[in-house]
């Protein structure tokens, strides 16, 4: 029996990628069951393990995970990837709170319409670089150090990585008001386990395509229109 | 100067609501400053208060902690509400993050416009009664922690 943990979600990011980076970063192997048809969904449902009806689900520990937050949470403690202390546990769930809305707005880009993408698209950008961005810019700039937290690294960090490379796809230059960034990405990404991560080859998965939105709508049958927030 | 947390938001519930239940389950007393102007909200942002420009804020212990989950954590952890094991505490993460996504449903229905608010209505109450009350009724039956303890 393999004691891996094991992901039930969509072949593509949603809200799994980010349990997919910090499984990464932490150097866990990890295995996939991949949601195809509506009937592997109504089996998960009906076997009762999905809590809330929904997934990301993750086995782990004897423990059949959900809520992303939560599965995040339970990993990076066990990893300890959650700061030595209160203090630094409670900067680590600011910072992550920050660039998981940052995602957020990201999150649900593939599903809407293309007059909406458009405009989207210009929030997303405008968030980034006038709300969030400058703040993890302060945050290394005045301590000097390599990692956000506690000089040491963290989910904070590998959360952050994540949510530039999202933003960067939308726009590859938004990093350019953003030294202390630029360096942070240069620096995260080459710690082994990351790297690694960032290879061809690797469970990384690619920005959603049209067959990810069709999987998804046809699993969940969410076929209604998703509006922008 | 008080030692009591300091809470900034609106009058309201909102986001902030679950702070306010929780410290007071922890009986902790704590004050509470209302943004009631546009005016008090750029102040709390010109200060540096706002760390992503937003509230609830919370000072507590030296700190103006924002983002809800994380003045949550911080709290029942510090009054000892969060279980006593990292086992325990994935499941309470779980059950509350159920109800923070619940708590999500009824902040959007405030905001709706009428004409939009009856089918919203009937949609968030079929999530409460048949997604989020049944998690938590088989909860409080033991139920639900067998069948999510994967078995041998």
């Amino acid at each position: 029996m393999s004691t891996k943990p094991k992901l039930y979600y969509f072949n593509g990011r949603g809200k799994m990628e980010s349990i997919r980076w910090l499984l990464a970063a932490a150097g866990v192997e990890f295995e996939e069951e991949f949601l195809e048809t509506r009937d592997q969904y109504e089996k998960l449902l009906q076997g009762g393990s999905l809590l809330f009806q929904q997934v990301p689900m993750v086995e782990i520990d004897g423990m059949r995970m959900v809520q992303t937050r939560a599965i995040l949470s339970y990993i990076a403690a066990k990893y300890n990837l959650y700061g030595k202390d209160l203090k630094e546990r409670a900067l680590i769930d600011m910072y992550v709170g920050g660039t998981d809305d940052l995602m957020g707005f990201i999150l649900m880009f593939p599903f809407l319409s293309a007059e909406d993408k458009e405009k989207q698209h210009v929030l997303i950008v405008q968030k980034a670089t006038s709300r969030y961005f400058p703040v993890y810019e302060k945050v290394l700039k005045d301590h000097g150090q390599d990692f956000l937290v506690g000089n040491n690294f963290s989910w904070a960090d590998v959360h952050l990585l994540e949510a530039i490379l999202m933003v960067e796809e939308k726009k590859s230059d938004v990093l350019s008001g953003f030294p202390q960034l630029q360096a942070f990405k240069a620096r995260i990404s080459s710690i082994p386990a990351i790297k690694k991560f960032l290879e061809p080859g690797s469970q990384r998965k690619p920005v959603p395509d049209d067959k990810y939105v069709e999987t998804v709508r046809r699993v969940l049958r969410m076929y209604y229109d998703v509006k922008a927030n | 100067m008080s030692g009591k947390p300091k809470l900034h938001y609106f009058n309201g519930r909102g986001r902030m609501e679950p702070i306010r239940w929780l410290l007071a389950a922890a009986g902790v007393e704590f004050e509470e400053s209302y943004l009631e102007k546009k005016e008090d909200l750029t102040k709390l942002r010109k200060d540096g208060s706002l760390l992503f420009q937003q509230v609830p804020m919370v000072e507590i212990d030296g700190m103006k902690l924002v983002q809800t989950r994380a003045i949550a954590n911080y709290i029942s952890t510090k009054y000892n509400l969060y279980g006593k094991d990292m086992k325990e505490r994935a499941l309470i993460d779980m059950y509350v993050e159920g109800m923070f996504d619940l708590n999500e449903l009824l902040m959007t229905y405030g905001y709706l416009p009428a004409d939009q608010k009856e089918e919203y209505f009937a949609n968030m109450m079929d999530k409460a009664e048949n997604r989020y009350f049944p998690a938590f009724e088989k909860v409080c039956g033991k139920e639900l922690v067998a069948q999510m303890m994967l078995l041998p």
